[in-house]
């Protein structure tokens, strides 16, 4: 039998259902074209009730609605499956209802924020008239933020390099059976190399009747892209390195492993790149100068290899003691068993943390303005300072955020699909 | 055998000291060679720069000491309010995220996966720049509560006037003192005769009677004053009186605060789903009642999974608060990092003090839990 707490405005279930539906999606209906009018229209249809009260007439006509159509096993499928999920208790219709009204009071305003009231053309600020956003400001500015101040006839460059790598990176798929052994070793060492030699000789230019293009013009997504791409991929060997010695138990070994990610992992870094970029020149004889972007992709590199170490080490803890018993017994020394036997066990385990690791590398490259390098973030903070262009901040980051947006939730939807895969397996 | 255990640790130890060697050498030669002498004397020195926003008493007569200590407490002031709407946030949003309730549980988890994926940087410029920067100037500002304006240039609140705070504030750590030997006293009768005394009512009338009585016998006063407004000339506005909350901490706060919820949102979920039904279950047959079975028997499992990575958040909350540094709040990295090295030219010692700073919050943390994972873990035989 079912109790319900007060059933005062309770029919009786067999006999008076339908009326008791019929009242209820009147009266949730009636609370929420209340609350569109109010919103929308500014015409009150429940003036006439007290002050206090009619503020909250929405959300009460709306709970009062579904509590009169809160019916178990009606028979309704549509009914009993709404019932079940978002109406189980008086205390869940209220929150309902809210959720309800803030959607209906949020949405439309923010679609027309985005889409029906925006401007999508012209190619100045006076084309911008509706009160919407105005993404002609986006798109004028597009290559600004895709390429920073990379000069736009040489852009095909930066464009060729991407494509480039991801040609070769995708080339560790195809590669036949007999190779596949190698593959870590094309991932760790040929493939930086490349990529180096890519970007140094196509992006930077200078030579093959290329213009040289210094790295302070560079910026904006692109620039993002080949921060993390970089500190990713010598972050991982370094990182590995430092799970091994903080495993190690020669003292020296493990205490300096220890002490360094211990270190980076305890500081900020922003306090990080402020180092890289005022405090480590004094470590340098008199005269040398590293380039700005080398040293900001170092000192993320060192700071995201302690993350990726802490990864890595929980991805050994996971290992069963028996695998290392095993590879012992077949008189494995140090180095062959971790190669052959710990680490493609341990590094398949921990894809997903890594996966996790590298998003938030990228989450942290904005911060790189703090050396003067300007990616997409940076750029839209240069862009809206534009007299020609004041007042559309709003646009850039919403823009920006959207992108972000995109990059990090696939990847963090990958990690997770990932994580699943390999959770079947063992 | 012996030398396959030296050789790597003489080899490890070697490139230590050769790169340690080699940087200490050229920042010797460097420093020389600018006329700076490596030394912590400049501290003594007066700072002679302004810092918009501080907690203690500071103008640029003052030392770099003390400007130090004034973007130390500026650090810690966002910290603490971050760690506690992000501590409250969370818990609703990862509690949220488990209801019986369609359309809550797809709220909760639009709300993580939204927020968790915009770079916290973005965040704060949005709310800083964007957000922030569309509220009204200070002569338009609408009255909220009857009490407190926000505008543009921030929010002005009422400011509390206190006669004899320290009598209050000694009462407060008194009434905790008092709450701390009730609840032992409370463990332990219940130990010996099995009683349950009312513990968090008792001790939640304790707190607040105890320094409400001050008021009556104890001299203490508390008056508001409200911000008034004032015309300076034609087009300028003030405030007079009442509290005024610069925009960079309530961007920053708010950004810190949304961001890390969703991480402490997470960590809730898994605490409560990492409780098997059995417990549950159990807790119930042997006559527990639905409160009791939170209360004694869920929560503190739950907790246990809950909090060391939520206290790695609070470390990240933190650490990331030194982002203040883009919109100019004068925390650590701005005041000392920014403002004061640029004065003094001492990089080594400053991004050294700054960099120290952290790693002791962020090592001395790290062993608090520690000991309190030792000894919240399941002793088992």
């Amino acid at each position: 039998m079912s109790i319900n707490k007060f059933n005062i405005l309770k029919f009786n279930h067999h006999k008076n259902r339908n009326i008791s539906l019929i009242l209820g999606v009147l009266f949730f209906s009636v609370g929420i074209i209340d609350f569109y009018l109010n919103n929308y229209f500014n015409t009150n249809i429940t003036s006439f009730l007290p002050r206090i009260i009619n503020f909250f007439t929405p959300l009460i006509f709306g709970v009062i609605g579904l509590h009169l159509i809160r019916i178990e096993f009606s028979g309704i499928k549509i009914l009993d499956s709404l019932n079940k999920n978002i109406n189980t208790t008086n205390f869940n219709a209220a929150l309902s209802v809210s959720i309800i009204l803030l959607i209906i009071f949020g949405l439309p305003p923010l679609l027309n924020w985005l889409i029906l009231d925006a401007n999508f053309t012209g190619d100045s600020k006076e084309a911008c008239t509706g009160g919407g956003a105005c993404w002609v400001y986006i798109k004028v500015w597009f290559n600004r933020f895709m390429y920073g101040m990379y000069p736009n006839a040489e852009q095909w460059r930066v464009n060729l390099t991407f494509i480039a790598v991801l040609v070769f990176m995708a080339a560790g798929f195809f590669t036949p059976t007999r190779l596949r052994n190698y593959l870590s070793l094309y991932y760790v060492l040929i493939l930086p190399i490349i990529s180096f030699i890519l970007i140094y000789f196509i992006v930077s230019g200078g030579s093959f009747g290329l213009v040289w293009v210094e790295t302070g013009a560079w910026g904006g997504l692109s620039l993002t892209f080949m921060v993390s791409f970089f500190s990713l991929i010598f972050c991982f060997p370094l990182g590995m390195m430092l799970a091994l010695g903080r495993r190690s138990n020669l003292p020296i070994v493990k205490y300096s492993s220890l002490s360094f990610i211990e270190f980076w992992r305890g500081v900020p870094l922003i306090t990080v790149l402020f180092m890289s970029a005022v405090m480590f020149p004094m470590f340098l004889p008199d005269g040398t100068y590293i380039d700005k972007l080398i040293r900001v992709v170092v000192a993320i590199t060192l700071f995201e290899a302690a993350y990726t170490a802490e990864v890595i080490r929980g991805g050994l803890q996971a290992l069963p003691r028996g695998q290392y018993d095993a590879a012992k017994s077949l008189g494995m020394g140090y180095w062959r068993m971790h190669v052959f036997v710990i680490l493609p066990q341990a590094l398949k385990l921990v894809i997903p943390g890594i996966a996790n690791t590298f998003l938030a590398l990228i989450k942290d490259t904005p911060l790189i303005f703090v050396v003067g390098l300007l990616e997409l973030v940076g750029m839209l903070n240069l862009a809206k300072t534009n007299p020609k262009w004041l007042g559309f901040s709003m646009e850039g980051y919403v823009f920006a955020g959207i992108i972000f947006w995109i990059i990090c939730y696939s990847m963090s939807k990958y990690s997770q699909n990932l994580e699943l895969k390999y959770k079947t397996d063992r | 055998m012996k030398l396959k255990k030296i050789l790597p640790q003489l080899l490890t130890l070697l490139f230590i000291i050769l790169v340690f060697g080699f940087f200490t050498m050229n920042a010797q030669e460097n420093m020389g060679a600018r006329g700076l002498e490596f030394g912590f004397g400049f501290l003594k020195t007066q700072a002679s720069f302004d810092i918009q926003f501080s907690l203690i008493d500071y103008d640029g007569s003052h030392t770099y000491a003390r400007a130090y200590l004034v973007g130390l407490l500026n650090t810690l002031l966002v910290a603490f309010i971050g760690i506690i709407l992000a501590t409250l946030l969370g818990a609703v949003i990862g509690v949220a995220r488990l209801s019986p309730n369609y359309l809550i549980r797809k709220t909760a988890s639009f709300y993580i996966e939204f927020f968790r994926n915009i770079p916290l940087l973005l965040q704060i410029f949005f709310w800083y720049f964007a957000a922030l920067r569309a509220l009204p100037m200070l002569e338009d500002a609408p009255m909220l509560l009857n009490s407190s304006f926000m505008t543009i240039k921030g929010l002005y609140t009422p400011a509390p006037i206190w006669t004899n705070f320290d009598v209050f504030f000694t009462t407060i750590i008194a009434a905790m003192i008092i709450i701390f030997f009730f609840a032992r006293y409370a463990k332990k009768k219940q130990e010996q005769e099995g009683k349950r005394l009312p513990v968090f009512f008792i001790s939640l009338a304790i707190f607040i009677f105890l320094p409400l009585l001050t008021f009556l016998i104890g001299g203490v006063d508390l008056s508001w004053s409200y911000p008034v407004i004032r015309q300076m000339s034609q087009s300028s506005y003030t405030f007079d009186g009442g509290l005024k909350i610069p925009p960079e901490l309530i961007a920053l706060t708010l950004a810190l605060t949304l961001y890390t919820a969703t991480f402490i949102a997470e960590n809730v979920r898994a605490g409560i789903q990492g409780i098997g039904k059995g417990q549950k279950e159990a807790a119930a047959s042997i006559g527990l009642t639905p409160n009791q079975v939170l209360k004694l028997v869920i929560m503190p499992q739950a907790l246990r999974i809950i909090i060391p990575p939520t206290t790695n958040q609070y470390l990240n909350l933190t650490k990331n608060s030194s982002l203040a540094a883009a919109i100019a709040y004068p925390d650590l990295v701005l005041v000392f990092a920014g403002t004061a090295m640029m004065q003094t030219g001492r990089a080594i010692e400053i991004v050294g003090i700054t960099m120290a700073t952290y790693l002791t919050i962020s090592l001395g943390i790290s062993l608090l839990m520690n000991w309190y994972n030792k000894r919240i873990a399941i002793q088992e035989k």
